[in-house]
Protein backbone atom coordinates (compact mmCIF):
# COMPACT_ATOMS: atom_id res chain seq x y z
CA UNK A 1 0.00 0.00 0.00
CA UNK A 2 3.17 2.61 0.27
CA UNK A 3 2.87 3.43 -3.37
CA UNK A 4 -0.81 4.62 -2.98
CA UNK A 5 -1.18 8.02 -1.78
CA UNK A 6 -2.81 8.38 1.52
CA UNK A 7 -6.57 9.94 1.53
CA UNK A 8 -7.56 11.97 3.97
CA UNK A 9 -10.71 9.99 4.85
CA UNK A 10 -8.77 6.78 4.74
CA UNK A 11 -5.55 6.84 6.94
CA UNK A 12 -3.66 10.67 6.61
CA UNK A 13 -4.05 11.21 10.01
CA UNK A 14 -0.94 10.22 11.98
CA UNK A 15 -2.68 10.44 15.35
CA UNK A 16 -5.57 8.10 14.69
CA UNK A 17 -2.52 6.01 13.17
CA UNK A 18 -0.73 6.02 16.25
CA UNK A 19 -3.73 5.25 18.30
CA UNK A 20 -4.23 2.29 16.52
CA UNK A 21 -0.72 1.18 16.90
CA UNK A 22 -1.17 1.37 20.41
CA UNK A 23 -4.12 -0.01 20.98
CA UNK A 24 -2.83 -3.37 18.97
CA UNK A 25 0.56 -3.00 20.98
CA UNK A 26 -1.58 -3.53 23.94
CA UNK A 27 -3.69 -6.35 22.87
CA UNK A 28 -0.16 -8.31 22.09
CA UNK A 29 0.77 -7.98 25.62
CA UNK A 30 -1.84 -10.16 26.62
CA UNK A 31 -0.31 -13.13 24.34
CA UNK A 32 3.15 -12.40 25.56
CA UNK A 33 1.59 -12.28 29.36
CA UNK A 34 -0.38 -15.69 28.34
CA UNK A 35 2.66 -17.05 26.45
CA UNK A 36 4.39 -16.81 29.76
CA UNK A 37 1.89 -18.49 31.83
CA UNK A 38 1.90 -21.24 29.41
CA UNK A 39 5.35 -21.98 29.51
CA UNK A 40 5.12 -21.95 33.25
CA UNK A 41 2.36 -24.43 33.45
CA UNK A 42 4.07 -26.67 30.68
CA UNK A 43 7.48 -26.49 33.21
CA UNK A 44 5.95 -27.50 36.10
CA UNK A 45 4.21 -30.46 34.80
CA UNK A 46 7.48 -31.62 33.11
CA UNK A 47 10.01 -30.57 35.55
CA UNK A 48 7.52 -33.07 37.50
CA UNK A 49 8.04 -36.07 35.98
CA UNK A 50 11.62 -35.57 34.95
CA UNK A 51 12.11 -35.35 39.10
CA UNK A 52 10.58 -38.65 39.33
CA UNK A 53 11.81 -40.10 36.59
CA UNK A 54 15.04 -39.08 37.13
CA UNK A 55 14.96 -39.62 41.38
CA UNK A 56 14.09 -43.28 39.92
CA UNK A 57 16.50 -43.98 37.29
CA UNK A 58 19.41 -42.83 39.69
CA UNK A 59 18.07 -45.35 42.37
CA UNK A 60 17.79 -48.22 40.40
CA UNK A 61 20.28 -48.44 37.27
CA UNK A 62 22.74 -49.39 39.20
CA UNK A 63 20.63 -52.49 39.93
CA UNK A 64 19.94 -53.32 36.16
CA UNK A 65 22.07 -56.27 35.17
CA UNK A 66 21.67 -59.22 32.97
CA UNK A 67 20.88 -61.16 36.53
CA UNK A 68 18.32 -59.14 37.53
CA UNK A 69 16.13 -60.18 35.20
CA UNK A 70 17.13 -63.59 35.65
CA UNK A 71 16.46 -63.71 38.72
CA UNK A 72 13.77 -65.11 40.97
CA UNK A 73 12.72 -62.38 43.94
CA UNK A 74 14.84 -63.18 47.05
CA UNK A 75 14.85 -62.71 50.89
CA UNK A 76 18.18 -61.12 49.94
CA UNK A 77 17.84 -57.71 48.03
CA UNK A 78 21.01 -58.30 46.70
CA UNK A 79 20.18 -61.14 44.66
CA UNK A 80 16.40 -60.73 43.91
CA UNK A 81 15.19 -60.02 40.60
CA UNK A 82 12.12 -60.00 38.38
CA UNK A 83 11.96 -62.78 36.09
CA UNK A 84 8.65 -63.94 37.63
CA UNK A 85 7.23 -60.69 37.16
CA UNK A 86 8.26 -59.76 34.06
CA UNK A 87 7.14 -62.92 32.40
CA UNK A 88 3.64 -62.82 34.56
CA UNK A 89 3.65 -59.39 32.81
CA UNK A 90 4.02 -60.39 29.72
CA UNK A 91 1.77 -63.54 29.75
CA UNK A 92 -1.16 -61.58 31.42
CA UNK A 93 -0.81 -58.81 28.37
CA UNK A 94 -0.83 -61.56 26.10
CA UNK A 95 -4.22 -62.85 27.36
CA UNK A 96 -5.44 -59.38 28.03
CA UNK A 97 -4.47 -58.54 24.29
CA UNK A 98 -6.31 -61.80 22.76
CA UNK A 99 -9.53 -60.92 24.78
CA UNK A 100 -9.99 -57.21 24.37
CA UNK A 101 -9.05 -56.86 20.57
CA UNK A 102 -11.86 -58.85 19.12
CA UNK A 103 -14.67 -57.89 21.67
CA UNK A 104 -13.69 -54.18 21.67
CA UNK A 105 -13.23 -54.51 17.40
CA UNK A 106 -16.37 -56.51 17.59
CA UNK A 107 -18.32 -54.34 19.61
CA UNK A 108 -17.06 -51.11 18.29
CA UNK A 109 -17.87 -52.36 14.79
CA UNK A 110 -21.49 -53.10 15.64
CA UNK A 111 -21.96 -49.45 17.12
CA UNK A 112 -21.03 -47.27 13.88
CA UNK A 113 -21.78 -49.87 11.38
CA UNK A 114 -24.72 -52.36 12.57
CA UNK A 115 -26.65 -50.99 15.71
CA UNK A 116 -29.86 -49.25 15.01
CA UNK A 117 -30.35 -45.28 15.77
CA UNK A 118 -32.45 -45.98 18.72
CA UNK A 119 -32.72 -45.37 22.42
CA UNK A 120 -31.24 -48.55 23.04
CA UNK A 121 -28.08 -47.74 21.56
CA UNK A 122 -27.61 -44.27 23.17
CA UNK A 123 -27.84 -45.58 26.21
CA UNK A 124 -25.32 -48.53 25.67
CA UNK A 125 -23.38 -46.16 24.10
CA UNK A 126 -23.29 -43.58 26.81
CA UNK A 127 -22.76 -46.87 29.28
CA UNK A 128 -19.44 -47.89 27.06
CA UNK A 129 -17.61 -44.33 27.79
CA UNK A 130 -18.71 -44.24 31.22
CA UNK A 131 -17.29 -47.90 31.97
CA UNK A 132 -14.03 -46.19 31.16
CA UNK A 133 -14.08 -43.80 33.93
CA UNK A 134 -14.88 -46.95 36.49
CA UNK A 135 -11.92 -47.56 38.74
CA UNK A 136 -9.85 -50.26 38.75
CA UNK A 137 -10.22 -51.94 41.74
CA UNK A 138 -14.04 -52.00 40.91
CA UNK A 139 -13.24 -54.13 37.89
CA UNK A 140 -10.96 -56.30 40.49
CA UNK A 141 -14.23 -56.66 42.42
CA UNK A 142 -16.35 -57.79 39.79
CA UNK A 143 -13.29 -59.94 38.32
CA UNK A 144 -12.82 -61.84 42.05
CA UNK A 145 -16.71 -62.50 42.23
CA UNK A 146 -16.90 -63.66 38.55
CA UNK A 147 -13.59 -65.36 37.41
CA UNK A 148 -12.52 -66.51 40.97
CA UNK A 149 -15.30 -68.03 42.91
CA UNK A 150 -18.20 -68.15 40.07
CA UNK A 151 -16.22 -69.47 37.35
CA UNK A 152 -13.62 -71.56 39.25
CA UNK A 153 -10.74 -69.92 37.01
CA UNK A 154 -9.10 -69.20 40.24
CA UNK A 155 -6.09 -66.62 40.62
CA UNK A 156 -4.51 -67.41 37.82
CA UNK A 157 -3.06 -65.44 34.72
CA UNK A 158 -6.03 -66.21 32.51
CA UNK A 159 -8.01 -64.29 35.27
CA UNK A 160 -5.77 -61.63 35.76
CA UNK A 161 -5.79 -61.52 31.50
CA UNK A 162 -9.49 -61.32 31.66
CA UNK A 163 -9.97 -58.55 34.23
CA UNK A 164 -7.89 -56.41 32.75
CA UNK A 165 -9.27 -56.68 29.17
CA UNK A 166 -12.66 -55.73 31.17
CA UNK A 167 -10.62 -52.92 31.97
CA UNK A 168 -9.66 -52.06 28.81
CA UNK A 169 -12.13 -53.02 26.61
CA UNK A 170 -13.55 -49.41 26.54
CA UNK A 171 -10.58 -47.76 25.35
CA UNK A 172 -10.44 -50.17 22.25
CA UNK A 173 -13.98 -49.83 21.72
CA UNK A 174 -13.99 -45.81 21.78
CA UNK A 175 -11.00 -46.20 19.89
CA UNK A 176 -12.30 -48.54 17.24
CA UNK A 177 -15.80 -46.22 16.76
CA UNK A 178 -13.11 -43.29 16.28
CA UNK A 179 -11.13 -44.39 13.69
CA UNK A 180 -14.17 -46.08 11.98
CA UNK A 181 -15.42 -42.58 12.03
CA UNK A 182 -12.52 -40.73 10.14
CA UNK A 183 -13.18 -42.59 7.52
CA UNK A 184 -15.09 -40.61 4.92
CA UNK A 185 -18.31 -41.31 4.10
CA UNK A 186 -17.82 -41.12 0.78
CA UNK A 187 -15.61 -44.13 0.84
CA UNK A 188 -18.09 -46.76 2.32
CA UNK A 189 -20.67 -44.96 0.10
CA UNK A 190 -18.23 -45.79 -3.11
CA UNK A 191 -18.11 -49.58 -1.64
CA UNK A 192 -21.75 -49.96 -1.40
CA UNK A 193 -22.53 -48.43 -5.19
CA UNK A 194 -21.08 -51.42 -6.13
CA UNK A 195 -23.31 -53.75 -4.80
CA UNK A 196 -21.16 -54.56 -1.42
CA UNK A 197 -23.46 -55.92 1.65
CA UNK A 198 -22.76 -54.44 4.74
CA UNK A 199 -20.48 -56.90 6.00
CA UNK A 200 -18.65 -57.10 2.69
CA UNK A 201 -18.12 -52.84 2.97
CA UNK A 202 -17.04 -53.86 6.93
CA UNK A 203 -14.31 -56.79 6.32
CA UNK A 204 -12.81 -55.08 3.15
CA UNK A 205 -12.94 -51.88 3.63
CA UNK A 206 -13.98 -50.29 7.46
CA UNK A 207 -11.60 -52.66 9.62
CA UNK A 208 -8.87 -52.75 7.36
CA UNK A 209 -8.72 -48.71 6.89
CA UNK A 210 -9.48 -48.27 10.74
CA UNK A 211 -6.67 -50.43 11.72
CA UNK A 212 -3.91 -48.01 12.15
CA UNK A 213 -6.18 -46.20 15.01
CA UNK A 214 -7.42 -49.39 16.44
CA UNK A 215 -4.06 -50.50 16.83
CA UNK A 216 -3.43 -47.17 18.43
CA UNK A 217 -6.33 -47.52 20.96
CA UNK A 218 -5.26 -51.07 21.61
CA UNK A 219 -1.61 -50.67 22.49
CA UNK A 220 -2.57 -47.36 24.70
CA UNK A 221 -5.23 -49.86 26.50
CA UNK A 222 -1.94 -52.48 27.11
CA UNK A 223 0.17 -49.53 28.45
CA UNK A 224 -2.70 -48.57 30.72
CA UNK A 225 -2.91 -52.56 31.79
CA UNK A 226 0.32 -53.23 32.28
CA UNK A 227 0.80 -50.65 35.40
CA UNK A 228 -2.01 -51.98 36.84
CA UNK A 229 -1.50 -52.78 40.31
CA UNK A 230 -5.20 -52.52 42.30
CA UNK A 231 -7.37 -54.88 40.30
CA UNK A 232 -4.84 -57.91 40.25
CA UNK A 233 -4.35 -57.44 43.89
CA UNK A 234 -8.12 -58.10 44.17
CA UNK A 235 -8.15 -61.30 42.36
CA UNK A 236 -5.09 -62.38 44.43
CA UNK A 237 -2.33 -62.30 42.74
CA UNK A 238 0.32 -64.13 44.49
CA UNK A 239 3.38 -61.52 45.29
CA UNK A 240 6.42 -63.35 45.72
CA UNK A 241 6.83 -66.36 43.39
CA UNK A 242 9.74 -68.25 42.80
CA UNK A 243 9.12 -70.32 39.68
CA UNK A 244 7.68 -69.88 36.56
CA UNK A 245 4.61 -70.42 34.92
CA UNK A 246 4.35 -73.48 32.54
CA UNK A 247 6.02 -72.67 28.74
CA UNK A 248 3.65 -72.11 26.53
CA UNK A 249 5.57 -73.76 23.42
CA UNK A 250 7.14 -77.43 24.15
CA UNK A 251 9.07 -79.50 22.24
CA UNK A 252 6.19 -82.38 22.07
CA UNK A 253 3.19 -82.33 19.82
CA UNK A 254 1.22 -80.19 20.16
CA UNK A 255 4.12 -77.67 20.64
CA UNK A 256 1.21 -75.93 22.44
CA UNK A 257 0.17 -76.05 25.62
CA UNK A 258 -2.50 -73.90 28.03
CA UNK A 259 -1.47 -74.73 31.39
CA UNK A 260 0.02 -71.67 31.90
CA UNK A 261 -3.36 -70.07 31.83
CA UNK A 262 -3.92 -71.21 34.91
CA UNK A 263 -0.79 -70.89 36.89
CA UNK A 264 -0.17 -68.35 39.73
CA UNK A 265 1.64 -65.20 38.91
CA UNK A 266 2.98 -61.99 39.77
CA UNK A 267 3.36 -58.84 37.42
CA UNK A 268 5.94 -56.02 37.71
CA UNK A 269 3.78 -53.11 39.47
CA UNK A 270 2.90 -56.03 42.16
CA UNK A 271 6.74 -56.58 42.62
CA UNK A 272 7.21 -53.16 43.18
CA UNK A 273 4.94 -52.62 45.77
CA UNK A 274 5.64 -55.77 47.24
CA UNK A 275 9.68 -54.46 47.34
CA UNK A 276 8.37 -50.99 48.56
CA UNK A 277 6.77 -52.30 51.83
CA UNK A 278 10.15 -53.70 52.71
CA UNK A 279 11.81 -51.69 55.40
CA UNK A 280 15.66 -52.67 54.15
CA UNK A 281 16.70 -49.82 51.99
CA UNK A 282 18.19 -52.10 49.48
CA UNK A 283 14.76 -52.97 48.26
CA UNK A 284 13.93 -49.93 47.99
CA UNK A 285 16.39 -49.74 45.09
CA UNK A 286 15.16 -52.98 43.22
CA UNK A 287 11.80 -51.20 43.46
CA UNK A 288 13.11 -48.13 41.60
CA UNK A 289 14.94 -50.26 39.40
CA UNK A 290 11.37 -52.71 38.24
CA UNK A 291 9.93 -49.26 38.27
CA UNK A 292 12.32 -48.07 35.50
CA UNK A 293 12.02 -50.97 33.55
CA UNK A 294 8.03 -50.52 33.78
CA UNK A 295 7.79 -47.06 32.65
CA UNK A 296 10.64 -48.25 29.56
CA UNK A 297 8.30 -51.30 28.93
CA UNK A 298 5.24 -48.41 29.01
CA UNK A 299 6.75 -45.61 26.87
CA UNK A 300 8.24 -48.33 24.48
CA UNK A 301 4.75 -49.53 23.79
CA UNK A 302 3.56 -46.06 23.03
CA UNK A 303 6.27 -45.65 20.87
CA UNK A 304 5.54 -48.89 19.24
CA UNK A 305 1.81 -47.17 18.50
CA UNK A 306 3.17 -44.16 17.03
CA UNK A 307 4.96 -46.12 15.02
CA UNK A 308 2.52 -48.35 13.91
CA UNK A 309 0.20 -45.68 13.30
CA UNK A 310 2.80 -43.85 10.88
CA UNK A 311 3.70 -47.15 8.82
CA UNK A 312 -0.06 -48.19 8.24
CA UNK A 313 -1.56 -44.70 7.49
CA UNK A 314 1.27 -44.06 4.71
CA UNK A 315 -1.33 -45.58 2.47
CA UNK A 316 -4.17 -44.12 3.82
CA UNK A 317 -4.95 -40.17 3.02
CA UNK A 318 -7.80 -38.28 3.57
CA UNK B 1 -39.34 -58.51 -28.61
CA UNK B 2 -42.56 -56.91 -27.46
CA UNK B 3 -43.46 -53.72 -28.06
CA UNK B 4 -41.11 -50.72 -27.09
CA UNK B 5 -41.78 -49.26 -23.87
CA UNK B 6 -43.16 -45.84 -23.97
CA UNK B 7 -43.40 -43.29 -21.05
CA UNK B 8 -46.53 -43.27 -19.53
CA UNK B 9 -46.70 -39.60 -19.01
CA UNK B 10 -46.70 -36.10 -21.11
CA UNK B 11 -43.41 -35.28 -20.20
CA UNK B 12 -43.74 -31.72 -22.19
CA UNK B 13 -41.84 -31.67 -25.59
CA UNK B 14 -42.11 -35.02 -27.36
CA UNK B 15 -38.03 -35.88 -28.89
CA UNK B 16 -38.39 -35.31 -32.29
CA UNK B 17 -36.91 -39.03 -33.69
CA UNK B 18 -38.61 -40.88 -30.36
CA UNK B 19 -39.19 -43.70 -32.64
CA UNK B 20 -36.02 -44.81 -32.13
CA UNK B 21 -35.55 -44.33 -28.62
CA UNK B 22 -35.60 -47.04 -26.07
CA UNK B 23 -36.79 -46.43 -22.92
CA UNK B 24 -34.75 -47.71 -19.83
CA UNK B 25 -36.12 -46.68 -16.83
CA UNK B 26 -39.02 -43.79 -15.92
CA UNK B 27 -39.37 -42.54 -12.61
CA UNK B 28 -43.31 -42.31 -12.21
CA UNK B 29 -45.04 -39.77 -9.93
CA UNK B 30 -41.45 -40.31 -7.67
CA UNK B 31 -41.72 -38.50 -4.71
CA UNK B 32 -38.57 -38.24 -1.72
CA UNK B 33 -38.67 -38.15 2.42
CA UNK B 34 -35.88 -36.55 4.31
CA UNK B 35 -37.58 -37.71 7.55
CA UNK B 36 -40.21 -34.80 6.99
CA UNK B 37 -39.01 -33.10 4.30
CA UNK B 38 -40.46 -33.87 1.14
CA UNK B 39 -37.23 -33.53 -1.08
CA UNK B 40 -38.68 -34.63 -4.18
CA UNK B 41 -42.34 -34.08 -5.26
CA UNK B 42 -44.18 -36.02 -7.86
CA UNK B 43 -41.53 -36.57 -10.53
CA UNK B 44 -41.89 -38.37 -14.27
CA UNK B 45 -38.80 -38.39 -15.93
CA UNK B 46 -38.15 -41.28 -18.76
CA UNK B 47 -34.41 -42.17 -19.40
CA UNK B 48 -33.59 -43.41 -22.69
CA UNK B 49 -31.44 -46.21 -23.03
CA UNK B 50 -27.96 -45.18 -24.12
CA UNK B 51 -28.52 -41.67 -24.46
CA UNK B 52 -27.04 -38.93 -21.50
CA UNK B 53 -29.79 -37.61 -19.27
CA UNK B 54 -28.58 -34.21 -17.72
CA UNK B 55 -30.09 -32.87 -14.80
CA UNK B 56 -29.34 -29.31 -14.04
CA UNK B 57 -31.00 -26.88 -11.39
CA UNK B 58 -29.61 -24.26 -8.74
CA UNK B 59 -28.40 -26.09 -5.77
CA UNK B 60 -31.03 -27.70 -3.02
CA UNK B 61 -33.39 -28.18 -5.93
CA UNK B 62 -32.96 -32.42 -5.85
CA UNK B 63 -31.56 -33.25 -8.72
CA UNK B 64 -28.60 -35.54 -6.75
CA UNK B 65 -31.23 -36.77 -4.51
CA UNK B 66 -32.96 -37.92 -7.56
CA UNK B 67 -30.10 -39.41 -9.35
CA UNK B 68 -29.30 -41.24 -5.70
CA UNK B 69 -32.84 -42.69 -5.70
CA UNK B 70 -31.71 -44.80 -8.99
CA UNK B 71 -29.24 -46.87 -6.65
CA UNK B 72 -31.28 -46.80 -3.47
CA UNK B 73 -28.34 -44.58 -2.07
CA UNK B 74 -30.99 -43.61 0.87
CA UNK B 75 -31.52 -46.69 2.01
CA UNK B 76 -28.19 -46.53 3.80
CA UNK B 77 -29.61 -43.61 5.82
CA UNK B 78 -32.24 -43.93 8.30
CA UNK B 79 -35.61 -42.14 7.82
CA UNK B 80 -35.47 -41.68 4.08
CA UNK B 81 -38.50 -43.11 2.31
CA UNK B 82 -39.89 -43.21 -1.37
CA UNK B 83 -43.35 -43.13 -2.54
CA UNK B 84 -43.93 -43.77 -6.26
CA UNK B 85 -41.74 -45.53 -8.89
CA UNK B 86 -38.63 -45.91 -10.95
CA UNK B 87 -39.57 -48.39 -13.57
CA UNK B 88 -36.70 -49.99 -14.95
CA UNK B 89 -36.67 -51.91 -18.46
CA UNK B 90 -36.61 -54.39 -20.35
CA UNK B 91 -37.68 -56.22 -17.51
CA UNK B 92 -40.23 -53.81 -16.65
CA UNK B 93 -39.35 -53.34 -12.64
CA UNK B 94 -39.80 -51.11 -9.90
CA UNK B 95 -36.47 -50.34 -8.08
CA UNK B 96 -37.53 -48.91 -5.17
CA UNK B 97 -39.91 -51.34 -4.25
CA UNK B 98 -39.46 -52.61 -0.47
CA UNK B 99 -39.29 -56.10 -2.75
CA UNK B 100 -36.14 -55.48 -4.65
CA UNK B 101 -32.85 -55.59 -2.79
CA UNK B 102 -30.83 -52.38 -3.04
CA UNK B 103 -28.05 -54.48 -3.22
CA UNK B 104 -29.39 -56.64 -6.86
CA UNK B 105 -29.53 -52.42 -7.85
CA UNK B 106 -26.76 -51.53 -7.30
CA UNK B 107 -25.13 -54.37 -9.09
CA UNK B 108 -26.75 -53.12 -12.12
CA UNK B 109 -26.62 -49.42 -11.86
CA UNK B 110 -23.19 -47.50 -11.06
CA UNK B 111 -21.98 -44.67 -9.58
CA UNK B 112 -19.53 -42.50 -9.86
CA UNK B 113 -19.24 -39.79 -7.11
CA UNK B 114 -18.53 -35.98 -6.85
CA UNK B 115 -15.32 -35.86 -5.66
CA UNK B 116 -13.13 -39.03 -6.66
CA UNK B 117 -13.49 -41.41 -3.84
CA UNK B 118 -10.85 -44.04 -4.95
CA UNK B 119 -10.21 -46.90 -2.21
CA UNK B 120 -6.81 -46.85 -0.56
CA UNK B 121 -5.90 -49.78 -2.35
CA UNK B 122 -3.83 -50.09 -5.15
CA UNK B 123 -5.53 -49.29 -8.72
CA UNK B 124 -5.97 -53.00 -9.95
CA UNK B 125 -7.73 -53.72 -6.55
CA UNK B 126 -10.07 -50.46 -6.80
CA UNK B 127 -11.17 -51.96 -10.39
CA UNK B 128 -11.09 -55.50 -9.35
CA UNK B 129 -13.65 -54.36 -6.02
CA UNK B 130 -17.03 -55.10 -8.41
CA UNK B 131 -15.98 -58.83 -9.30
CA UNK B 132 -15.01 -59.43 -5.89
CA UNK B 133 -17.83 -58.57 -4.39
CA UNK B 134 -19.81 -60.48 -6.79
CA UNK B 135 -17.53 -63.61 -5.90
CA UNK B 136 -15.39 -63.41 -9.35
CA UNK B 137 -12.10 -65.66 -8.52
CA UNK B 138 -10.66 -66.40 -11.35
CA UNK B 139 -7.29 -64.06 -11.89
CA UNK B 140 -7.50 -64.21 -15.64
CA UNK B 141 -10.86 -63.01 -16.03
CA UNK B 142 -10.38 -60.38 -13.48
CA UNK B 143 -7.12 -59.31 -15.29
CA UNK B 144 -9.21 -58.86 -18.73
CA UNK B 145 -12.02 -56.91 -17.00
CA UNK B 146 -9.29 -54.58 -15.41
CA UNK B 147 -8.03 -54.05 -18.49
CA UNK B 148 -11.18 -53.76 -20.23
CA UNK B 149 -12.47 -51.40 -18.00
CA UNK B 150 -9.41 -49.29 -17.68
CA UNK B 151 -9.12 -48.80 -21.57
CA UNK B 152 -12.48 -48.32 -21.29
CA UNK B 153 -12.44 -45.13 -19.17
CA UNK B 154 -9.57 -43.97 -21.48
CA UNK B 155 -6.78 -44.54 -18.32
CA UNK B 156 -5.11 -47.91 -19.51
CA UNK B 157 -2.26 -45.94 -21.55
CA UNK B 158 -1.43 -43.97 -18.04
CA UNK B 159 -1.57 -47.06 -15.74
CA UNK B 160 -0.36 -50.12 -17.57
CA UNK B 161 3.14 -50.21 -16.13
CA UNK B 162 1.80 -49.89 -12.35
CA UNK B 163 -1.62 -51.29 -11.91
CA UNK B 164 0.08 -52.17 -8.19
CA UNK B 165 0.46 -48.99 -7.43
CA UNK B 166 -1.80 -46.90 -4.52
CA UNK B 167 -4.80 -45.81 -6.06
CA UNK B 168 -3.76 -42.16 -4.03
CA UNK B 169 -0.76 -41.25 -6.20
CA UNK B 170 -3.09 -40.58 -9.23
CA UNK B 171 -3.77 -37.27 -10.45
CA UNK B 172 -7.60 -36.12 -9.36
CA UNK B 173 -8.62 -36.24 -12.94
CA UNK B 174 -6.73 -39.95 -13.29
CA UNK B 175 -8.35 -40.60 -9.94
CA UNK B 176 -12.25 -40.42 -10.95
CA UNK B 177 -11.30 -42.16 -14.30
CA UNK B 178 -10.47 -44.47 -12.15
CA UNK B 179 -13.45 -44.48 -10.39
CA UNK B 180 -15.11 -44.80 -14.17
CA UNK B 181 -13.20 -47.55 -14.34
CA UNK B 182 -14.55 -49.15 -11.35
CA UNK B 183 -18.04 -48.42 -12.25
CA UNK B 184 -17.50 -49.76 -16.05
CA UNK B 185 -15.66 -53.15 -14.68
CA UNK B 186 -18.95 -54.65 -13.37
CA UNK B 187 -21.01 -53.58 -16.33
CA UNK B 188 -23.68 -51.83 -15.55
CA UNK B 189 -27.05 -51.20 -17.19
CA UNK B 190 -26.74 -47.28 -16.28
CA UNK B 191 -24.12 -45.59 -15.38
CA UNK B 192 -25.00 -42.46 -12.67
CA UNK B 193 -22.80 -39.28 -12.07
CA UNK B 194 -23.07 -37.00 -9.62
CA UNK B 195 -21.15 -33.56 -10.95
CA UNK B 196 -18.11 -36.09 -11.47
CA UNK B 197 -15.90 -32.92 -12.47
CA UNK B 198 -16.73 -30.69 -9.86
CA UNK B 199 -13.19 -30.74 -8.27
CA UNK B 200 -11.45 -31.45 -11.00
CA UNK B 201 -9.61 -28.65 -13.39
CA UNK B 202 -10.29 -27.99 -16.53
CA UNK B 203 -8.21 -30.09 -18.40
CA UNK B 204 -9.65 -33.03 -16.79
CA UNK B 205 -13.03 -31.93 -17.01
CA UNK B 206 -12.33 -31.86 -20.63
CA UNK B 207 -11.17 -35.38 -20.98
CA UNK B 208 -13.90 -36.89 -18.46
CA UNK B 209 -17.01 -35.22 -20.60
CA UNK B 210 -14.90 -36.71 -23.98
CA UNK B 211 -15.20 -39.99 -21.91
CA UNK B 212 -18.70 -39.64 -21.37
CA UNK B 213 -18.99 -38.80 -25.15
CA UNK B 214 -17.60 -42.25 -25.79
CA UNK B 215 -19.58 -44.41 -22.97
CA UNK B 216 -22.82 -43.46 -24.27
CA UNK B 217 -22.75 -45.83 -26.97
CA UNK B 218 -22.47 -48.83 -24.71
CA UNK B 219 -24.20 -47.70 -21.40
CA UNK B 220 -27.31 -45.37 -20.57
CA UNK B 221 -26.02 -42.18 -18.65
CA UNK B 222 -27.54 -40.04 -16.11
CA UNK B 223 -25.46 -37.32 -15.10
CA UNK B 224 -25.78 -34.33 -12.43
CA UNK B 225 -24.53 -31.18 -13.55
CA UNK B 226 -24.43 -27.80 -11.93
CA UNK B 227 -22.21 -26.68 -15.18
CA UNK B 228 -25.00 -25.85 -17.76
CA UNK B 229 -22.51 -25.67 -20.65
CA UNK B 230 -21.39 -29.22 -19.67
CA UNK B 231 -24.70 -30.55 -19.74
CA UNK B 232 -25.46 -28.36 -23.44
CA UNK B 233 -21.86 -30.24 -24.35
CA UNK B 234 -22.27 -33.77 -23.31
CA UNK B 235 -26.07 -34.79 -22.77
CA UNK B 236 -29.08 -35.59 -25.00
CA UNK B 237 -31.83 -34.63 -23.10
CA UNK B 238 -31.64 -32.69 -19.99
CA UNK B 239 -34.30 -31.82 -17.43
CA UNK B 240 -34.41 -28.78 -15.27
CA UNK B 241 -35.35 -29.07 -11.66
CA UNK B 242 -36.54 -26.42 -9.51
CA UNK B 243 -37.25 -26.75 -5.63
CA UNK B 244 -37.79 -30.75 -6.26
CA UNK B 245 -39.68 -30.60 -8.98
CA UNK B 246 -39.01 -31.38 -12.65
CA UNK B 247 -39.75 -28.24 -14.15
CA UNK B 248 -39.08 -29.03 -18.45
CA UNK B 249 -37.88 -32.19 -19.69
CA UNK B 250 -36.82 -32.28 -23.15
CA UNK B 251 -33.94 -33.09 -25.77
CA UNK B 252 -30.92 -30.79 -24.89
CA UNK B 253 -30.80 -29.02 -28.25
CA UNK B 254 -34.68 -27.73 -27.41
CA UNK B 255 -34.15 -27.13 -23.48
CA UNK B 256 -31.16 -24.84 -24.51
CA UNK B 257 -32.32 -22.99 -27.37
CA UNK B 258 -36.05 -22.29 -26.56
CA UNK B 259 -37.10 -24.22 -24.15
CA UNK B 260 -40.96 -23.98 -23.23
CA UNK B 261 -41.21 -22.30 -19.73
CA UNK B 262 -39.48 -18.78 -18.32
CA UNK B 263 -37.93 -20.45 -15.77
CA UNK B 264 -35.63 -22.63 -17.61
CA UNK B 265 -34.92 -19.85 -19.87
CA UNK B 266 -34.19 -17.73 -17.03
CA UNK B 267 -32.00 -20.54 -15.21
CA UNK B 268 -30.13 -21.10 -18.46
CA UNK B 269 -29.40 -17.70 -19.83
CA UNK B 270 -28.46 -17.18 -16.07
CA UNK B 271 -30.67 -14.70 -14.97
CA UNK B 272 -31.72 -16.90 -11.71
CA UNK B 273 -29.60 -19.48 -9.88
Amino acid sequence: MAATPASPATGGDDRRLAELRALIASHKRWDLAFAGVGILCLAFGVAAFVALFLEMAIDGFPRLSWDFFTSFPSRRAGSAGILSAWVGSLLVMLVTALAAVPLGVGAGVYLEEYAPRNWVTDVIEINVTNLAGVPSIVYGLLALGLFVYQFGLGQSILTAGLTLALLILPVVIVATREAIRAIPIAIREGAYALGATKWQTTSDHIVPYAMPGILTGVIIGLARAIGETAPIITIGALTFIAFLPPSPVGTDFPFLNFEWLTSPFTVMPIQMFNWTSRPEEAFQLNAAAAGLVLVVMTLAMNALAIWLRYRLRKNIKW
Amino acid sequence: MSAVPRPIVDTGAVPAAQDNLVLKAEARDLSFYYGAFKALKHLNMPVYDRKVTALIGPSGCGKSTFLRSFNRMHDLYPGNRYEGQIRMFPDDIDILSPKVDPIEVRMRISMVFQKPNPFPKSIYENVAYGMRVRGVRRKSLIDDKVEEALRGAALWGEVQGRLHDLAFNLSGGQQQRLCIARALATDPEILLFDEPTSALDPIATASIEELVGILREKVTILIVTHNMQQAARVSDFTAYMYLGEIMEFGETGQIFIKPTRKETEDYITGRFG
